[in-house]
């Protein structure tokens, strides 16, 4: 593998439905940023049916190219053609970077192009960055560090570890990225990219799956053992009808109310809502603690999550000593104008 | 001492405390609230095989080894004692005498559909006159053409209502010795559920292991078939005595695992409780009453599978087993006493399990023979 | 029919982590269980072997403790068990796994092999991809439901907002994902046949038809240049102001995780 020949950033331009997802803008965000650092260009690859108007967009966010491989076999997602059309741009076009989205997609397209063009895959990628491997020259075999790699760090072991990750010996470097992390650049309004039309040729054989149904869900009742993102109240929401300040803010983060026991008890909201000792244990990435003391029966259930959040008005009340981020004050005030906060963020984006 | 722990025994005891967290531990408190017997958890055990874990494979059974039913025991009662008394009574007290007594013919009826779970088994031997002194029981068997007739009555008849077999004692005759006493002479009876003239007289409320069906027993002219006296005529009461042994060591499994699961407690809530600004298992006293039950549920414990190992290579083993029950029912009495103080108020409170775990160990000093019985067996031993 | 099921022995992940100092995993010392999508996995197969009497093979590579995962495999009804292992396979990124495993699978009949989707150690999810693309195989990752339907399979592919009613001719590969079912229990008379059992032990001369350089760390193209514990939660932190700058803060430390 001659790897000098290998040049430019590429990013897997994901479209379901002839709609863009919006990590294929953010990867573009972060593949100018590598670009620039590698002295290179930003390519999107984009593959579908009926998908050239779409190329447009891509511009904007920041292609430079759009490499598109337009064919009726390609109208949706199955393994086979697109591993096919995105191997075979790799191999045509020889990127020094190839970034695919850590979608339900870009997790089953990105390992089999990458056994398939034998390189190596970094999966669900938080930071990417250019920098030099071994990060430290070893002691009289500085000729040996490479320099320009790309450095793909990602979390393991369910959160507990963060690594980083070389590819030096084979090309493309590929990463898949995590959704959400990576910033888009604000959308350049009538940026042209080079577009280029290419197609590989698209035969059937043994390994195109046939599509018999599509499904579009629809979204079950929350279990707050599955969440992600928990909002959790306890007796200082006040009242039943309290808790609406609670729902708005889940609503906004795709989250999930919760509470504590004397919720329960006060007949607020069912118990299967409750977390503690007594109700379930949880562990999703975000658990907001809102007018929760934080007994120890109550913490024994929630203690595990990645990130706590306690907003209490009682600057005493255990629950911040389990908390990484505390806001003392009244929940009644805070609470309303977080989900407001929030969601001018989101908005922006 | 070899308890022969081998990967076999590790890894059935990882399914065992799977099942009893998993699936177990989430109805105690509901099983103990209600007094309803957990017919769901009992189905979930029969589709395992946990209903005939000794047996062999030709009878529909494990084939494993009295150790892994007693591991099995230990597990389930770690987190509800109730559950763990209905595996124990209906393998100990109705399998096991009709495997060691039965006809071939009784076995491939009864055991096969007992260890596969198809069947619940249950035994009857204590009466309102005849407990400790089983001599005082009433209950008679009659022979008349084909059919044995059984008049009398059962009480506390652990898996009663809800079992479809019953191994029931019944008087076959009544002699007299040298001096003119009156003995009475025992036989062992396999009774089905809907046998004519047998009935379920009341359940039982009880202090403990609430969930666990327990029910008089009602013979008014009760007909079974001839076929269904278990082992030889006259030989009820050494039969009765033999099942007690194997099921003493149930019932010290059942103790065992009570008193581990009041010492998991504690340990967990010693070290999260605070008082006095640290945590009270940072305090001696607390860490010294811990030790001191950690040291007494191991001793226990080794009484226990030692009895167990006993049962896999001995004919007799009744000394074995009185010990174990005797030292594993008073430390379950002992260490969840402890623990309810160790827990203070909320030790009193129902939903901190560790009540009913106190109220649970105490029938384990009770039934299938008093503590002051099991004393009896082990002196009447050493002093023969 | 023939179903080979790919189980990984990982770390308990509640445990903590540990590390070599070549940055390689400490597995030795952390509690060891079957992946859980793995598990899943296993399950289906064994639901498929209920009704059609398939023969299902467990298979994994690891080091030689894995026969642990194996012996409950085999406790909870599969037929044979490989166990792949040498130490020239160590260090492998899932590059080099998925050679292995494919160089292993050459040696077995199969007409359907099902792997967990992604294992909770690397949570990658590529190795059953790759599996497949060495093997050239029809994939289907994230398979929510499976159903065999004489010579193909219909399985039941997630998607974020929808899912795929997918057909593939056998031989197939399937990933599967923990929520395609509950995996039954072991039962104690199967622990006890299962320890009995044998368990086949394949090492690098029993792979078929791969190259020494695409083994072990040597072959893995992907390198670690770092890799350490996160960062263990400290006391935290706790502000008193008032609710607008409150909000500021916490927005600000959500931007500064990439959470927002």
């Amino acid at each position: 593998m001659a790897l000098e020949e290998y040049k430019g950033v590429f990013v897997f331009a994901q479209q379901v439905d002839n709609v863009l997802d919006g990590v294929a803008f953010e990867l573009l965000g972060k593949g100018k940023d590598l670009a620039k650092d590698l002295d290179t260009d930003v390519t999107a690859v984009l593959i579908g049916s009926g998908i050239k108007g779409l190329a447009d967009q891509l511009a904007e966010y920041g292609a430079d190219r759009v490499i598109v491989v337009d064919d009726p076999e390609l109208k949706d997602y199955r393994t086979e053609p697109y591993a096919h059309a995105l191997a075979s741009v790799i191999n045509e076009y020889k990127p020094e970077i190839m970034l695919v989205g850590a979608t339900a997609i870009g997790r089953d397209l990105g390992p089999t192009v990458s056994a398939r063009v034998k390189t190596g895959l970094t999966a669900d990628c938080t930071v990417l960055e250019i920098g030099d491997f071994p990060l430290v020259a070893v002691p009289g075999k500085e000729a040996d560090q490479k320099h320009k790699q790309l450095l793909m760090t990602r979390p393991a072991f369910g959160g507990n570890t963060i690594a980083t990750i070389a590819c030096p010996d084979n090309r493309p470097q590929m990463a898949t990225v995590r959704p959400g992390v990576m910033q888009k650049i604000a959308p350049i309004a009538g940026a042209k990219a080079n577009i280029v039309e290419f197609n590989p040729g698209f035969t059937p054989n043994n390994r195109y799956v046939e599509i018999l149904n599509i499904v579009k869900a629809v979204k079950n009742t929350a279990n707050i053992m599955d969440a992600k993102i928990l909002v959790s109240g306890g007796r200082g929401v006040g009242s039943k009808e309290n808790f609406k300040l609670l729902e708005d803010l889940a609503e906004v983060l795709g989250g999930t109310v919760s509470c504590s026991r004397a919720v329960v008890e006060n007949g607020w909201l069912p118990v299967d809502l409750q977390v503690g000792q007594t109700g379930k244990t949880v562990r999703p990435q975000i658990y907001f603690a809102i007018g929760i003391s934080g007994a120890i029966q109550h913490v024994a259930g929630m203690e595990d999550s990645d990130l706590i959040v306690a907003i209490n008005k009682d600057e005493d009340a255990p629950i911040f000593d389990v908390a990484d981020y505390g806001l003392v004050g009244d929940l009644n005030k805070i609470v309303p104008a977080l989900t407001a906060a929030l969601k001018a963020e989101m908005q922006a984006k | 001492m070899d308890f022969g722990l081998d990967k076999k025994h590790e890894m059935a005891r990882s399914l065992f405390r799977d099942f009893a967290e998993n699936e177990v531990k989430p109805l105690a408190q509901e099983v103990d609230e209600t007094e309803e017997f957990p017919m769901e958890t009992v189905k979930k055990m029969q589709k395992l095989g946990f209903m005939g874990i000794p047996v062999p494979k030709e009878y529909g059974g494990q084939g494993c080894d009295p150790l892994t039913y007693v591991m099995c025991v230990e597990e389930l009662s770690k987190v509800c004692a109730t559950t763990g008394v209905v595996v124990s009574a209906h393998t100990s007290l109705c399998i096991d005498p009709i495997m060691t007594y039965g006809t071939e013919d009784q076995k491939q009826k009864y055991v096969k559909a007992l260890a596969t779970g198809e069947k619940l088994g249950a035994f009857a031997l204590t009466e309102p006159g005849a407990g400790t002194d089983a001599q005082g029981a009433q209950t008679k068997a009659v022979l008349d053409g084909d059919e044995w007739v059984l008049n009398g009555s059962k009480c506390f008849i652990t898996n009663g209502k809800v079992a479809d077999v019953y191994i029931v004692i019944a008087i076959t005759s009544v002699t007299e010795d040298k001096r003119g006493r009156k003995k009475k002479n025992f036989s062992a009876f396999i009774v089905d559920k809907g046998a004519p003239g047998f009935s379920f007289g009341t359940k039982e409320k009880k202090m403990g292991i609430r969930g666990s069906s327990t029910y008089e027993l009602i013979f008014e002219d009760c007909r079974i078939p001839k076929e269904n006296l278990l082992g030889p005529l006259g030989k009820g009461f050494p039969i009765a005595m033999h099942t007690l042994d194997g099921g003493r060591i149930g019932i010290a499994a059942q103790a065992l695992g009570i008193a581990e699961g009041a010492l998991d407690r504690a340990i967990a809530y010693t070290k999260e409780r605070k008082q006095f600004g640290r945590s009270i298992a940072q305090q001696q006293n607390t860490q010294f009453k811990l030790a001191d039950m950690a040291t007494r549920v191991e001793a226990a414990q080794m009484l226990v599978y030692k009895a167990a190992m006993a049962k896999a290579t001995q004919k007799v083993y009744s000394v074995e087993a009185a010990k174990a029950k005797l030292f594993a029912a008073e430390t379950a009495m002992a260490v969840t006493t402890e623990v309810v103080q160790l827990f203070g108020g909320y030790g009193y409170i129902r939903e901190y399990d560790v009540e009913r775990m106190m109220r649970d160990a105490k029938i384990t000093e009770i039934y299938e023979g008093t503590s002051e019985v099991q004393r009896m067996v082990i002196s009447g031993a050493l002093l023969r | 029919m023939n179903i080979v099921v790919c189980i990984k022995q990982v770390p308990d992940t509640k445990g903590g982590v540990k590390f070599n100092p070549d940055g390689t995993l400490d597995r030795a010392a952390m509690l060891a269980i079957m992946n859980p999508d793995d598990k899943a996995g296993l399950e289906a197969a064994l639901r498929i072997k209920d009704a059609t009497g398939a023969k299902v093979t467990v298979l994994t590579m690891g080091l030689p403790k894995a026969d642990a995962v194996l012996r409950e495999a085999m406790a909870m009804g599969a037929d044979e068990a490989v166990l792949v292992t040498d130490r020239v396979l160590g260090g492998a990124d899932t590059w080099a796994t998925s050679t292995t495993i494919a160089g292993a699978l050459r040696n077995l009949d199969y007409d359907l092999i099902i792997t967990g989707r992604q294992a909770i150690d690397g949570d990658t999810a590529q190795v059953g991809p790759q599996i497949a693309e060495h093997l050239s195989l029809p994939v289907i990752s994230y398979a929510e439901d499976i159903k065999v339907e004489g010579d193909s399979v219909i399985v039941k592919r997630q998607y974020e907002d929808r899912y795929h009613e997918v057909k593939a001719k056998m031989p197939c590969l399937i990933t599967a994902l923990s929520e395609l079912n509950e995996p039954r229990y072991m039962t104690p008379g199967g622990i006890f046949d299962a320890c009995d059992k044998e368990v086949t032990v394949w090492g690098r001369a029993d792979l078929k038809d791969v190259d020494d350089s695409d083994l072990g760390l040597k072959g893995s193209p992907t390198k670690i240049a770092k890799a350490s514990d996160k960062v263990p939660k400290g006391a935290g932190e706790k502000v008193n102001l008032d609710p607008a700058e409150s909000v500021e803060y916490l927005i600000g430390k959500f931007k500064e995780k990439h959470i927002i």
